[in-house]
């Protein structure tokens, strides 16, 4: 993606997110799961900043914080100006308006005993934003926005197929007339052919409507199909983050330049043995010291600095990264 | 010479209440000694039935029809039964699933998991197999100190797990390994991993590989072959360089339409459109017809599978020469 929206000034300001869990139960013990650890961004309006990151990485459990569908721990929310984390259970309800979530499985996310139409028309009922004789008209609308027969209005989940119920689940977000979206790897549970649909109708609606849209998921090609920006996370941080093409061809973390070396490319011709990244995504409760992608790190200039100082996010290219040899000039 | 595994005109049937579906309709296929094939498919092409056919191992509904050709090495895996079969699972044919976790016993060290497959298949003593165990390990990167014969499965990584059941599916030697989605549930860096160490036993073991997998990402200059499936059968077949240089059939053509691409110039993704047919929903004719984007009045016939290059066929009426 290319032309930022982002001189427009920021609709949503995330600044030091912390989401931690405690052990909790019978038998708890152990160290807190540091889901998200000091995470800070800006989306702009008519913006899309994907959020990138393996499990454990914290990338959905960054989306629900400030959405707050979790309790955050602590840090700042801002939402056109308003402070999310503060607001009171009614001036909540009414953000909850313009902050919608489209989640992965689109089966989990719709009730099997709705009809499809009845799903989307919720939350039209929930904020009295239509009176009762315009909803079927508004969700013959909203089906026809997002690709589906509004004839098909009455029919439950069941019968339809998971990319007709990822839009089910797009047009019920919509309903309510939502400025900015979380999208949860919304494609990921889709198969490829039908992938493509789900994404280009998500470009599409971001054109008509303005919509921002936090995207979060782990593929890296689809991101470039739909990123403004992006941001990488490891472990509950930030690592990297910048414009998406930059990142993408110049990627500056040896974690980045990992995930794209990993990256399945349909392209390939041979396939060289290459010496991948060992291991695995660390344990969010006892992350590393020091840098934390450290026990994991191929870049030949790790040192003892790596393993005691955490690094910071500092500009280098077109972007930010965390990393103590990063280069300007990779 | 003939190939290792044959497969030929393979329907794979279940009762249903509203009549009976064939999920796998026809599906042939030869795997020679010390090749890979890929299997390609989206939900519901029938890829994985296709699998679990050659070990025999469909759900209890499931019924390999008569006329279905299951061939290794000569041996008709359709005539076996009890012992020989139960041999023939694991000598002749070695299986690794998308989700490790199901596949082990959580309440057995992965170590005596490994062992036991040993044993039965080979006159071992519990100290011989356990020995050849600790070797598999070795073999499959988990021969590290801390000593992972010991553990128990949920003391391990999602990524850890699958090189086990890869030790398990090696422990008995076989001359195929059949990986069905080995690689879908893990991360990337760790997909990554498990690929390069499948092409690795691959290779020094000289084994003939079936790769059952939706993403042609982890197919491109992995495997020998690809064939692709759509509504339970194959549609195309070819050498992995030529199915992807020069797809023939338009849903192979849709399909690296509608992949996004981390490298080259961004182009607008060119959805299929439509949805992928579910089992028993299939249409009459070609079944990709109503999706198709070079649909012509005859493709409401059956279309016959045709060679297009040297090795290269595809079901289509495109590929018949006037």
């Amino acid at each position: 993606m290319t032309n930022s929206p982002a001189a427009a000034g920021p609709l949503l300001v995330v600044r030091d997110l912390v989401k931690h869990y405690l052990p909790h139960g019978l038998f708890a013990r152990g160290h807190p799961i540091r889901a998200v650890d000091g995470v800070s961004l800006e989306v702009a309006p008519g913006e899309t900043l994907a959020i990138v990151g393996e499990s454990g990485s914290g990338k959905s459990t960054l989306g629900r914080t400030i959405l707050r569908l979790e309790q955050a721990t602590s840090g700042s929310v801002q939402f056109e100006g308003l402070d999310v984390l503060a607001l009171d259970r009614r001036p909540l309800q009414a953000l909850r308006r313009k902050m919608q979530i489209v989640f992965q499985d689109p089966s989990g996310a719709l009730n099997p005993r709705m009809t499809v139409g009845a799903s989307i028309a919720e939350g039209m009922h929930i904020h009295g934003l239509a009176s009762s004789g315009d909803i079927p008209l508004r969700v013959a609308e909203l089906m026809e926005e997002v690709g589906l027969d509004p004839e098909a209005r009455d029919r439950y989940p069941r019968e339809f197929s998971g990319g007709q119920k990822q839009r089910v689940g797009i047009a019920r977000a919509l309903a309510v007339g939502p400025s900015f979206l979380v999208l949860d790897e919304p494609v990921s549970a889709l198969d490829v052919s039908v992938q493509a649909q789900v994404l280009n109708l998500l470009l599409d609606l971001q054109r008509r409507r303005g919509l921002a849209y936090l995207f979060i998921a782990h593929d890296l090609a689809v991101v470039r199909q739909v990123a403004h920006r992006v941001a990488v996370m490891y472990l509950g941080r930030i690592v990297e983050t910048g414009p998406t093409d930059e990142v993408l061809a110049t990627p500056r973390h040896p974690y980045t330049q990992a995930l794209i070396a990993a990256a399945p490319d349909p392209d390939t011709t041979a396939r060289p043995f290459k010496l991948t990244l060992p291991g695995e995504p660390g344990d969010p409760s006892r992350p590393p010291s020091g840098c934390r992608f450290h026990p994991r790190c191929p870049h030949p200039a790790k040192d003892d600095r790596c393993r005691r100082e955490e690094p910071a996010l500092r500009p280098i290219g077109h972007g930010l990264t965390a990393c103590h040899h990063a280069a300007p000039n990779p | 010479m003939s190939p290792l595994l044959e497969v030929a005109n393979l329907r794979v049937s279940f009762p249903l209440a509203r009549g009976v579906v064939t999920p796998v309709d026809g599906v042939s296929f030869g795997i020679e000694r010390g090749e890979a094939l890929a299997l390609v498919g989206e939900s519901g092409s029938g890829k994985t039935l296709t699998g679990l056919s050659l070990l025999r191992l469909l759900p209890p509904s499931g019924r390999i029809e008569p006329g279905s050709v299951l061939r290794i090495g000569g041996t008709d895996l359709l005539a076996l039964d009890g012992e020989a079969l139960r041999q023939a699972r694991g000598r002749r044919i070695g299986m690794v699933f998308q989700d490790p976790m199901t596949s082990l016993n959580p309440v057995l060290t992965v170590g005596s998991q490994i062992a036991e497959t040993i044993r039965a298949h080979f006159p071992l003593s519990a100290r011989e197999a356990r020995a050849r165990a600790e070797a598999l390990l070795v073999e499959v990167g988990l021969g590290d100190t801390r000593g992972r014969y010991g553990n128990y499965p949920h003391q391990l990584s999602g990524g850890m797990r699958q090189r086990v059941m890869l030790a398990i599916a090696l422990a008995a030697e076989p001359e195929l390994l059949i990986a069905d989605e080995p690689t879908s549930a893990l991360d990337v860096t760790v997909q990554a991993q498990i690929l390069e160490l499948l092409d690795r036993l691959r290779t020094s073991r000289a084994m003939s590989m079936l790769l059952i997998t939706h993403d042609l990402g982890v197919v491109a200059g992995r495997t020998d072959r690809v064939a692709v499936m759509y509504a339970g059968r194959i549609v195309e077949e070819a050498s992995t360089a030529a199915l992807f240089a020069s797809p023939g059939h338009p849903y192979t053509r849709g399909l690296l339409a509608s992949i996004p691409r981390l490298r080259g110039p961004r182009q607008p993704l060119r959805a299929i459109p439509g949805n992928v047919p579910v089992p028993g929903q299939w249409p009459t004719g070609c079944r990709f017809r109503p999706r198709c984007d070079r649909v012509m009045p005859r493709c409401d016939t059956e279309p016959p599978v045709v060679p297009t290059a040297e090795g290269h066929t595809m079901r289509c009426w495109l590929g018949e020469t006037p």
